[in-house]
């Protein structure tokens, strides 16, 4: 309970000079549920206010984006009278706390803003973060967070295509729960989330309004965590329903196609007093809510409870009264309960009644609630230290082969948990450097001969010891991991999970940070159409690595054949296109042995460039049987995966030593080529003057690093494979 | 005129779009068949999809096996009907009494979505007549609730009378016999795990589930 002595708008996170700007907007004191509505909306997750002024500096647009940042959604023009729509959500806190219900809510969050822009959702991507598997709440946290993703994703009918699952120390006690979503709709169906037209009425759909979640914004994602108060923090944390949400699916769909909706908005963070504040403030209108009127889960709600509740499955429509039964009907079709509470006004007024013709409880400009939130400058500076030992001053390995072994952590043992194969559409899934589906028209079904690719991108390693370089880094690998499923860049979305921005050198990262993602997104022509902000990642006072998680969304021209994955063909020949400028610095194998400091590779964006498109050339014309990016642990840990996958052998020369195994560095790819066509890609990266090295072969049952190590294939399938059904229990042991 | 497969729409089911564009992929026509009413008028086959009907509540099929639409698929069937549930379908027609034995959760406590091979052990059912006896098909399962149980009396009567269609060649989720899939007396209704809709194209993977939804356009 908060300290009674303590003024209420600290007791509800609001700073002094935040409650003097809120009585000077009103010009008069505001009362409870006023302070209330401000605080939620006024919170770091919902404002941005320490990180607006640097998210400007970001690169938005391009001539085929429909709706860039600030939406629920960014929406692009996919062609053939189609638009994807997409967005990116971190439910970081409330999985720390209740992992199973925080992962669950987190997609169905990220579900509601992509149907919210009238997309039907086809594919989800969960990018995960955790701490170690040898700390047993960390494990316990990882099932939870999947078993989550999988209950409520399953259920309410989106496959999971993607996604990432690290796990590292400066993960342990703030998991990164990152959610991605994509959608796509007939281009004239794309709608916003605006209220317009005085008279018009506001329905509430979906489940009843309960006491779950409130505050989930302002207390939970605003804050770090302490070592001891976590427990006290988990009725903050939403339930979800995913069979609530299928339903309010269906039904909203139905309500866009019939034409009957003038603006929809989900209800997320801060709840109704969010929805009903942006709809009607974009709309340029007011409106007056009953509170009264809103279907409750339980009794003696107050009013400041029901306008800030974050109860999941629910949705706020902007509709017509003339239209009002057949929405009426739709819903009671679906079994989802709709209600009227409220009436959009002229003027900007946000008013809370107790019925409409009863008491005023809350009068405040609409407007102000998130357009007038304060914009912080906090202060940035950089480390004075580097950053821990430098990983080039290590001794080499003593066994190179165990090394490389430890450093394998096949992602099966999640993604088996997610359906990825609903609605036909996935032509790579889980697994593989990028996803790639089928592009289809969201109505009529008819093939395009086209397909969307995602990836999910994040290092924080590379970005704690440069955080300009490593976000670089990040993009230029999510561009090179579309080229390996034959894709080109469109656009991209980004969850940037920070420390504590109170913190000057977490402000230092995160602005370091969107000047790399500024720069790489400007220089591989993808602009960012959304974004997430995720602070207060912090644990017992300690900053987690800056994580700025990138997902880019690409397009394959011509989908005649599945691109050929990360895989091997016994007898071809393997090639490494790229430069062979390799670091230790920020590596994994670096971090392994708790030396993670050093200076990244050199970044060159015109060779990057020149690499990615001789590669999505190659695989889009059939020349290579194998393809992997090179990444977090380097050569080493790509040509381990791809024998993981084949269960074919390989034998490399020219690996001069650990440096040149474990080193990582952009713009690397190996590829699996038949001897026939050896020639032919050798003169076609030459033609581009791209460097290639001939690396070695794919053949029998053991991995040789000439002079290095050399292991057998079952071993190496085993350390893959076997590592998260061994720490996290097995499921089963069917392969 | 194309055989027209009416395929069950519950709240919560998910898979219907997938069935219908396997059926029209063949040559078939799709109708979506919603589960409140109980007119199957022109149709000839039904399948009952995947996804959670009634979101799973109480446990999977058990609220389902109470719509309209199931009495009038019950009276399809007595009159010989050709009738499919895939995943959750099947849970639905085993809690319907359509089919025998029951669907737990599978030995491994997780869900699976992941690839199988399974034997086609009979060809005598409205969804197996095209494919050879011993054939391997590779077709992905994807469920929670897969591990088919039921009382040894039954399993020895689906033996003796050849009811046990399909059999995993590497049992994902610890069903009695490796049963993937079953069929009644009659053998034109059938339950199957895994989801042969999804595998009816190489681009998508396999191919193989194409001899089945096949075989049940032609059993109509």
């Amino acid at each position: 309970m908060p300290d009674v002595s303590e003024p209420l708008h600290r007791a509800l996170g609001l700073t002094d000079d935040e409650a003097e700007q809120i009585d000077s907007i009103l010009g008069r004191q505001a009362n409870g549920l006023e302070l209330a509505m401000y605080s939620v909306m006024w919170s770091e997750h919902c404002s941005y206010k320490s990180s607006r002024i640097h998210l400007k500096r970001l690169p938005t647009e391009a001539p085929w984006v429909l709706v860039g940042p600030g939406e629920n959604a960014g929406v692009v023009d996919v062609g053939d009278g189609i638009a994807a729509a997409i967005r990116i959500e971190s439910h970081n806190h409330p999985s720390a706390i209740e992992p199973y219900q925080g992962a669950a809510t987190g997609v169905g969050g990220i579900l509601r803003d992509i149907f919210t822009m009238g997309a039907r959702p086809i594919a989800l991507m969960d990018p995960l973060r955790f701490g170690p598997l040898d700390d047993a709440r960390s494990r316990w946290i990882a099932e939870g967070v999947v078993s989550g993703v999988s209950g409520y994703g399953n259920a309410v009918g989106v496959p999971t295509v993607g996604g990432e699952v690290v796990f590292d120390r400066t993960y342990q006690g703030n998991p990164l729960v990152n959610v991605l979503c994509l959608g796509i709709l007939p281009t004239e169906r794309l709608v916003l989330g605006q209220a317009s037209g005085v008279g018009n009425l506001a329905v509430l759909l979906g489940s009843s309004t309960g006491r779950d979640g409130i505050g989930g914004v302002s207390v939970l994602a605003s804050a770090g965590f302490s070592a001891e108060d976590d427990g006290d923090k988990r009725p903050s944390v939403q339930v979800g329903d995913p069979y609530e949400e299928k339903r309010l699916i269906e039904a909203c769909l139905q309500l866009l196609d019939e034409g009957l909706v003038v603006g929809i908005q989900d209800l997320g963070g801060a709840g109704l007093t969010c929805a009903t504040s942006e709809t009607a403030s974009r709309g340029g209108v007011g409106m007056d809510v009953d509170v009264s009127a809103v279907h409750r889960r339980e009794p003696g709600m107050a009013a400041h409870e029901v306008m800030t509740s974050e109860s999941q499955e629910r949705m706020l429509a902007i509709v017509e009264p003339e239209g009002l039964d057949r929405v009426l009907a739709i819903c009671e079709r679906w079994e989802v309960a709709s209600t009227v509470i409220g009436r959009v006004t002229a003027g900007g007024a946000l008013r809370i009644l107790d019925g409409f013709d009863g008491e005023v409880l809350a009068d405040v400009p609409a407007a102000s609630l998130h357009e007038d939130a304060p914009l912080y400058d906090r202060p940035r500076t950089a480390p004075a230290e580097p950053r821990g030992p430098m990983a080039d001053g290590l001794a080499p390995p003593v066994d190179t082969g165990a090394d490389l072994l430890d450093l394998l952590i096949g992602p099966a043992w999640v993604y088996r948990q997610y359906d990825h194969q609903l609605f036909l559409n996935t032509v790579v899934g889980p697994g593989d450097d990028a996803s790639v589906l089928k592009l289809r028209h969201p109505t009529t079904g008819a093939e395009t001969g086209r397909a969307l690719a995602m990836t999910t991108d994040g290092n924080h390693r590379w970005c704690a010891v440069d955080p300009r370089g490593g976000t670089a880094r990040v993009v230029a690998e999510s561009v090179l991991n579309l080229a390996c499923v034959g894709a080109r860049p469109l656009a991209v979305v980004n969850c940037l999970n920070f420390g504590n921005p109170e913190h000057p050198e977490v402000m230092w990262q995160l602005s370091e940070a969107i000047d790399g993602l500024a720069e790489a997104c400007e220089a591989f022509g993808a602009p960012v159409i959304g974004g997430n902000v995720s602070l207060y990642n912090e644990s017992a006072g300690t900053d987690i690595d800056p994580t700025p998680v990138i997902g880019l969304l690409g397009m394959v021209d011509d989908l005649d054949r599945r691109p050929p994955g990360a895989t091997l063909v016994d007898g071809h020949r393997l090639v490494l296109i790229g430069p062979d400028d390799v670091s230790l610095g920020g590596s994994l194998w670096g971090s392994a042995h708790d030396a993670p400091g050093g200076i990244l590779a050199p970044l060159d964006f015109g060779l990057h460039q020149r690499v990615a498109d001789l590669i999505r050339a190659l695989v889009a014309d059939g020349m290579v049987d194998g393809v992997h990016d090179l990444s977090a642990g380097g050569l080493g840990v790509a040509v381990a995966e791809m024998v993981a996958r084949s269960g074919v052998g390989a034998h490399l020369a020219r690996v001069p030593d650990h440096r040149a195994l474990f080193g990582e560095g952009p713009s690397r790819v190996l590829c699996c080529v038949d001897p026939e066509r050896l020639t032919d890609v050798l003169a076609a990266a030459e033609a581009v003057a791209v460097p290639t090295t001939r690396i070695g072969l794919a053949t029998g049952d053991r991995l040789i690093v000439k002079g290095l190590l050399d292991v057998a294939v079952d071993d190496v399938r085993h350390a893959h494979e076997d590592r998260l059904p061994e720490a996290l229990g097995a499921g089963t042991t069917n392969r | 005129m194309a055989t027209a497969v009416g395929v069950v729409v519950f709240p919560g089911t998910n898979c219907e779009m997938d069935a219908v564009a396997a059926v029209e992929g063949l040559g078939g026509d799709g109708r979506l068949l919603w589960h409140g009413d109980q007119d199957l008028t022109g149709v000839d086959a039904v399948i009952v999809p995947g996804g959670f009907a009634h979101g799973d509540y109480l446990r999977p099929g058990a609220i389902a096996r109470f719509s309209p639409m199931m009495g009038a698929i019950a009276r399809f069937a007595a009159d010989g009907g050709s009738v499919v549930g895939i995943c959750n379908g099947f849970q639905v027609l085993t809690e319907a009494g359509l089919l025998p034995g029951a669907l737990q959760k599978n030995s491994g406590l997780k869900f699976l979505c992941q690839p199988t091979v399974l034997r086609v052990e009979s060809s005598d059912s409205s969804l197996t007549r095209r494919a050879a006896v011993g054939s391997e098909l590779l077709v992905p399962i994807n469920h929670f609730e897969g591990n088919y149980t039921c009382d040894a009396e039954t399993l020895a009567r689906l033996r003796d009378e050849d009811r046990i269609i399909l059999r995993y060649v590497d049992n994902p989720n610890g069903s009695v016999d490796d049963i993937a899939g079953v069929c009644n007396e009659g053998r034109n209704v059938v339950g199957l795990m895994p989801h042969p809709e999804r595998a009816c194209d190489e681009l998508l993977g396999s191919a193989d589930g194409a001899v089945l939804i096949s075989s049940l356009l032609d059993a109509a």
